[in-house]
């Protein structure tokens, strides 16, 4: 593994090996010395086009755990906008030696330029893309529900998982759907039609408008992020349709199987996808999540560049 | 003025001739091997495809404004090593050629460099806004003699004021050129939408928002008797509609580009913004209906849309690039490739599509234009504007060794199958030997 871009690059010994080794790394991080001198002398840059103090965070402390050099570079807005390229960008930053480049972008497809056009030599972690992928928010979650319904070993074959929402604007949707479908997962996108994007009808993937009809039958519920303001663009009616429609209440909780978790990427909007008796529950994992964050990212960084100098 | 005798050409309907060219026009076809050499400069023509000179319908030479993107010299020198004699220079430039004073600036700048002949487009709205009708006539009777009308990068998405400059450019016999795009459906838009823009994350651009336009101008155009031109259609729905039009008899006008007919939007999962362009590469069943929609004439022009950017509007992410690609000197043989080679079209299909009927769209086959005239033909007395294409000579695409400014090319080391070897500009070499030849250059073949 070179780079980490989309999910859908993965295979399934990619996958199952990324999930281990964040196992490996879970276990150390119960150690009072929680640091490891893996990556020390490597250093990692969080280039971050886009606020994000969560996903930085979680990259910032899995490096440090790991013992590398961490830099946080924060370039807010577009390319554009600032007047330096990505590309002058992420030239200064191969000048000063970066092993990795962490990067969270709000142009699709970003990461994939800087790792095509040769901009830096260090290993590309995409950190989100515009609404394309989020590839280490999917390998937490799946992380997070092998641990509490697959016995935190193997794959989630026979699991079936529900990811409600804003699909169409949600990198995070995309990068699940590949990865939770490698790992032998069934998963249904449930969403009011306005807000699944054209052609997901060759994703591998069943599309609902009806999360009442298909919350019996899973054993994860996934609640996506939805911004208020896209009713303006006429994608719903109202926050209170929505939430009516698509939210996630204390009588639809109760549909849910016994077993049956509930995530949310976070951060989360109480009250339209998510109401307080929801992600306030015993079912809800969503601190797991995040917890589990800096684990998987730590796995990650370990592979791209630990794992070259282990082949040899 | 010289004389030329070009030795051997296969004309567009197949047969063997020799060519003679001589005070600016097409003096004599004869047979292959017929033709007296006294006199003229021999040029051995020998398997060589001679086509009519190529016209484009629509080309960005981006000056005024953007000179570092290309200019009327380095764009039609372009258009020239790509075999064109004509081209019309769209109206976006900075300012906008929506006044007299620009078109004249611009028609001016194509006759000083001499490469081929340039007819500026007239904005149809002062400033390209969509708001106000620019002065149309007096674009049309400057001495840029404009005809086509286009806010090309924008369309005229206003129904009343489309309808007017529709019914207004009857006054001259122009046409307006629209560039069909709902700007509600596309807002953002970013690629095609379908199943790559769905996996890509990218805004899509639907189909619909072209169709839907279209739709209404050809019944617009009907409706008031005018003649309406489509710039760059580039879905299967866009086809049916006008075809559709067309066996009603209803006076519209299409154009597709080459990187239509070839490329698809499986190019953007690269997401190298060098397939950034609008409207957007479509789907493989898109391609298929455009090439069938030029074989059968649906689509009555080949137009190259060729709109060159500096590198840094290429070399960054996809949302932050610039849309557009060159194509003026690889129209030809992508033409070859997609329609010729593949059996859909024959050379004299290809005239049709590339000189006669742009020509005839842009009204530059009136005979009352002399030397100026474009698209009558290798007929004797015709100008002698002639494009040698050598169909076998196959080449690897190298945006640096061509002539544009511009390095957007999206065949960047494709093979192509065909090249222009020579282009005569009323009987004077423009293109001798593959290489552009400066005004001030005596032709470069020996007598």
């Amino acid at each position: 593994m070179r780079h980490l871009l989309s999910t859908a690059d993965l295979s399934h010994a990619d996958a199952v090996n990324l999930l281990d080794t964040a196992e490996q790394m879970a276990a150390t991080q119960q150690r009072e010395i929680k640091k490891l001198p893996t990556l020390r002398g490597r250093t990692v840059v969080n280039l971050f086009f886009e606020d994000s103090t969560r996903t930085r965070i979680s990259f910032e402390a899995a490096a440090k755990r790991l013992s590398a050099d961490v830099i946080n570079f924060s370039a807010k807005g577009s390319s554009v906008s600032k007047g330096e390229s990505l590309k002058d960008t992420a030239e200064t930053l191969q000048a000063m030696g970066a092993d990795a480049v962490v990067i969270r972008h709000p142009a699709s497809g970003a990461p994939h330029r800087l790792a095509a056009m040769g901009w830096t030599r260090g290993a590309v972690l995409n950190a989100g893309d515009g609404t394309h992928e989020h590839p280490t928010q999917a390998l937490l979650d799946a992380f997070t529900m092998r641990r509490h319904l697959a016995g935190g070993t193997g794959d989630l074959t026979g699991l079936r998982v529900a990811v409600v929402g804003d699909v169409l604007h949600s990198r995070v949707a995309r990068s699940n759907v590949h990865l939770l479908h490698t790992l032998g997962a069934s998963v249904v996108l449930v969403a009011p039609p306005t807000l699944v994007p054209l052609g997901t009808q060759a994703w591998p993937c069943e599309v609902s408008y009806d999360l009442d009809a298909v919350l019996p039958q899973l054993d994860a519920v996934m609640m996506l992020r939805v911004q208020g303001e896209r009713m303006n663009a006429s994608f719903f009616p109202s926050e209170r349709e929505y939430s009516r429609r698509y939210g996630l209440d204390a009588r639809r909780l109760g549909l849910l199987p016994d077993h049956a978790i509930v995530m949310h990427p976070g951060p989360m909007n109480r009250g339209l996808e998510i109401s307080a008796d929801a992600a306030d529950s015993a079912r809800a994992v969503v601190l797991d999540q995040v917890a589990n964050g800096v684990s998987v990212r730590m796995a990650a960084l370990y592979l791209l560049l630990a794992g070259e100098g282990n082949d040899s | 003025m010289s004389t030329f005798l070009l030795r051997g050409v296969r004309l567009p309907d197949g047969t063997a001739a020799d060519l003679v060219l001589a005070d600016g026009v097409v003096a004599e076809i004869t047979g292959a091997g017929r033709a007296s050499t006294s006199g003229a400069a021999v040029v051995d023509a020998d398997g060589l495809v001679a086509l009519p000179g190529l016209v484009d319908l629509h080309t960005h030479l981006r000056e005024p404004g953007r000179e570092d993107a290309e200019t009327v010299e380095s764009g039609t020198r372009a258009a020239a090593a790509g075999g064109f004699t004509a081209v019309h220079a769209m109206a976006n430039t900075s300012p906008v050629a929506d006044t007299a004073g620009v078109v004249e600036q611009v028609y001016r700048l194509g006759q000083q460099a001499g490469w081929c002949d340039v007819r500026p487009v007239g904005a149809v709205t002062v400033g390209l806004q969509g708001s106000r009708l620019a002065e149309l006539g007096a674009m049309a009777t400057s001495t840029a003699r404009v005809r086509v009308f286009s806010d090309d990068g924008h369309c005229v998405s206003d129904p009343v004021l489309m309808r007017r400059a529709l019914e207004y450019v009857k006054a001259f016999d122009g046409v307006v050129a629209q560039h069909a795009q709902d700007p509600r459906l596309t807002e953002g838009a970013q690629m095609n939408e379908g199943e790559v823009s769905a996996v890509l994350g990218l805004t899509g651009w639907p189909a619909v928002a072209e169709e839907a336009v279209i739709a209404r101008d050809v019944l617009l155009a009907a409706h008031v008797g005018s003649r309406v031109h489509v710039c760059h259609v580039s879905t299967a729905g866009s086809v049916e509609i006008v075809r559709l039009a067309k066996q009603r008899g209803l006076p519209v006008t299409a154009e597709a580009t080459p990187h239509h007919l070839l490329l698809t939007e499986e190019e953007v999962r690269s997401y190298d913004p060098v397939y950034k362009v609008n409207p957007p590469l479509r789907t493989a069943a898109d391609v298929q209906a455009l090439r069938e929609a030029v074989a059968d004439g649906t689509v009555d022009v080949i137009a190259t849309d060729h709109a060159p950017h500096p590198t840094e509007a290429k070399d960054c992410e996809w949302a932050a690039a610039a849309m557009g690609m060159t194509g003026l000197e690889t129209a030809l043989a992508v033409v070859q490739q997609t329609l010729v080679d593949t059996g859909m079209l024959d050379w004299a299909g290809v005239a049709s599509r590339m000189s006669s009927a742009p020509a005839r769209i842009g009204r530059l086959d009136d005979p009352a234009l002399g030397g100026f005239a474009h698209g009558r033909g290798l007929v004797v007395g015709a100008p002698a504007h002639v494009t040698l294409h050598d169909p076998a000579a196959p080449w690897t695409v190298d945006p640096a060794a061509q002539q544009t400014s511009g390095r957007n090319t999206p065949f960047r080391g494709h093979r192509l199958p065909g090249r222009v070897v020579a282009t005569f500009l009323r009987g004077r070499p423009t293109v001798l030997d593959g290489r552009p030849l400066p005004l001030d250059a005596a032709p470069g073949v020996s007598t």
